[in-house]
């Protein structure tokens, strides 16, 4: 669907992407980052609307910088601003918008009336748009970026402003785009956890730079890090430190889980298989110490960020938008 | 949305009343592409320029001053053929001269409405992300104020026109008459057009856009009537002359009295040569050209 080959935007103090080159298929794809990390930057360059300082890009096929009208005419885009005049209906707008499009008036007038239902408005859709909540408008912008039938569309952010009830409506429409409507989407954010319910796959940019694509899956994998936390007793005021020597001694490598809620009480290490498992709760056994838990650690998308903190840090301090 | 696709049930040959949702249907139909988009953005904006497809309270102005511009040919032709008089009282390309104010107003009423919307409400992403280009949105634009100018100003000399025809007066003569004064006013419009898009691109406020183009309007034609006044008085008429190159209404009438057969509205009647006249045509397309090159300017930079 999208493809970028060492894709470069450089403004005058600004370096908004670095040689980012992504693959990106069909399917819901996330593109995550902090503000100002490059994502409306690259969004532009893809609708063939700001020339790329160097390297390249395809949309559908397409080259953004010489097909940007082919592309624009197949893509749908919902801006992250607001972007509508309050004193024509949601049906006028996204007629008109339709029509923009290259619609013909008729189709325009049935694709308008269908997508509107879509989205859920139904009655207010006659009613100008200045009365309407942020979740209604949000539902029209995301209309008027699918009235076109593209085959991909790209969301700024829409899920902003919304309360968590509007969001989470939000997500599963963008979800249902996909599996119903049978279009792929490029959906912004910079919130994580909304994306790991919502995507089948992350792009993760950070200072214009590409930090990590793989699927939702890869990201939040079961990997087979086991946590354990024991409790102390008299002959072990230490349990902790008592287990990882135990284990040490059977040859079974343990980190401390540092960085995490409850470090220092809580160890991690790679079970090789069953008998790991078994291997641990010998040794605590054999100890006389409580275990208090041991689990299968599932990986945060967060985490990805955990190790470009400082990056991230500095990126704040320069906090130019996005 | 649950409730949506819930309401999927299997169609019932016994022909019940049932709602059925019948799912996304995806669109196979021709995609007109850019030309197409832009000749609707013209239409929508022609139309919306007299506050059609708009809400009635911004159809009343454009109307009413449509009625205005008029009303006044309307009473010159029941005049003329109730007194069976031998010519107009008025000569068609004196016409948009006379109601220069309504034109004003018009202009700086309906410039601000084509593009400060867009400019205040963030729609203009919209448009660029779709397949039209900055020049696309400018000339549609741009054609739409211009083409509800040319209709504004040209609906009374057809009222007139008809109306001479009506009182049987000479048929050449007229026509004559009635072709110069639409090409004046043509040229009127486009220069009108252009001067207040690029006030009204600058501002999103639609107030500041209004009292703008009014004032650039109402003041520069004051400005030169009076310097031509006072010219005039001191006996200096070439200099008079050259002065009417400073506002737009004035170099209409340039224009037309060098190349058009006009009579100008100049103090004492003289307007320009044909060589002055050259001058005031280079000045005119240079303003129209000017006002497009602005607004090419001005959105490049919007984008999106």
């Amino acid at each position: 669907m999208i493809a970028t080959e060492s894709l470069s935007k450089r403004f005058p103090r600004v370096t908004a992407l670095d040689r980012l080159s992504v693959d990106v298929g069909p399917g819901v794809t996330g593109l995550v980052g902090a503000n100002g990390a490059g994502k409306s930057t690259l969004i532009k360059i893809l609708l063939g609307l700001s020339p790329a300082t160097e390297g390249r890009a395809e949309v559908l096929g397409l080259d953004v910088a010489t097909e940007g009208a082919a592309i624009r005419e197949r893509v749908g885009y919902m801006p992250e601003h607001d972007c509508l005049p309050p004193d024509v209906s949601a049906t006028e707008f996204v007629v008109h918008m339709a029509r923009m499009s290259g619609l013909p008036a008729t189709a325009a007038r049935e694709r308008t009336a269908d997508t509107l239902r879509h989205v859920g408005l139904y009655e207010e859709r006659y009613r100008p748009i200045g009365g309407y909540s942020t979740g209604m408008k949000q539902r029209v912008k995301l209309a008027q970026a699918l009235v076109h039938d593209p085959q991909l569309v790209f969301l700024d952010e829409p899920t902003n402003g919304l309360d968590p009830v509007g969001r989470d409506e939000m997500l599963g429409l963008i979800r249902r785009i996909h599996t119903d409507f049978g279009i792929s989407v490029l959906v912004t954010s910079h919130l994580l956890g909304e994306l790991e319910r919502t995507c089948d796959h992350v792009v993760v940019v950070d200072g214009g730079k590409l930090l990590r694509s793989s699927s939702t899956r890869d990201f939040t994998q079961t990997t087979t890090t086991l946590a354990i936390e024991v409790t102390d007793t008299d002959e072990h005021p230490d349990g902790t430190r008592a287990v990882r020597e135990a284990l040490h001694a059977r040859g079974v490598t343990v980190q401390d889980g540092s960085g995490l809620p409850g470090a220092g009480h809580i160890l991690l290490l790679t079970a090789q298989g069953e008998e790991t498992y078994d291997l641990v709760r010998d040794v605590i056994a054999d100890l006389g110490l409580g275990l208090v838990r041991m689990e299968q650690r599932r990986h945060q998308i967060a985490e990805v960020f955990t190790d470009n903190t400082d990056d991230a840090q500095r990126k704040e301090a320069v906090g130019h938008g996005g | 949305m649950a409730a949506e696709q819930s309401l999927q049930a299997p169609a019932t040959p016994s022909g019940d009343t049932r709602i059925h949702n019948i799912g996304y249907r995806s669109y196979d139909g021709p995609r007109l592409g850019r030309s197409y988009a832009r000749m609707s953005l013209y239409s929508q904006s022609l139309r919306g320029a007299y506050g059609l497809g708009r809400s009635a309270k911004s159809k009343v102005l454009p109307m009413l001053l449509f009625v205005v511009m008029c009303v006044p040919a309307a009473i010159m032709v029941a005049v003329a053929v109730a007194t069976k008089a031998k010519e107009l009282p008025l000569d068609y390309t004196r016409y948009a001269i006379v109601m220069q104010a309504v034109i004003s107003l018009y202009v700086a009423s309906q410039a601000p409405q084509s593009v400060s919307r867009d400019l205040r409400f963030n729609t203009v992403p919209l448009y660029f992300s779709r397949p039209i280009e900055t020049g696309d949105y400018v000339r549609a634009k741009y054609a739409a104020l211009a083409s509800a100018l040319f209709v504004l100003t040209a609906a009374p000399l057809l009222v007139l026109y008809v109306g001479a025809l009506l009182a049987k007066l000479d048929f050449t003569d007229q026509t004559k008459g009635f072709a110069q004064g639409l090409v004046s006013v043509a040229l009127l419009s486009l220069l009108f057009a252009g001067i207040g898009l690029v006030i009204a691109s600058v501002t999103p406020r639609r107030g500041f856009g209004i009292a703008a183009v009014i004032a650039v309007l109402t003041i520069s034609y004051g400005a030169v009537s009076t310097l031509q006044a006072i010219a005039d008085v001191q006996g200096s008429g070439d200099a008079g002359i050259l002065i009417g190159l400073f506002s737009p209404i004035t170099l209409i009438d340039g224009v037309q009295s060098a190349y058009l057969g006009a009579t100008s509205a100049f103090p004492g009647g003289v307007g320009p040569d044909r060589t002055e006249g050259i001058l005031f045509v280079l000045v005119t397309l240079g303003l129209i050209a000017g006002s497009h090159a602005l607004l090419m300017r001005r959105y490049k930079k919007v984008g999106l």
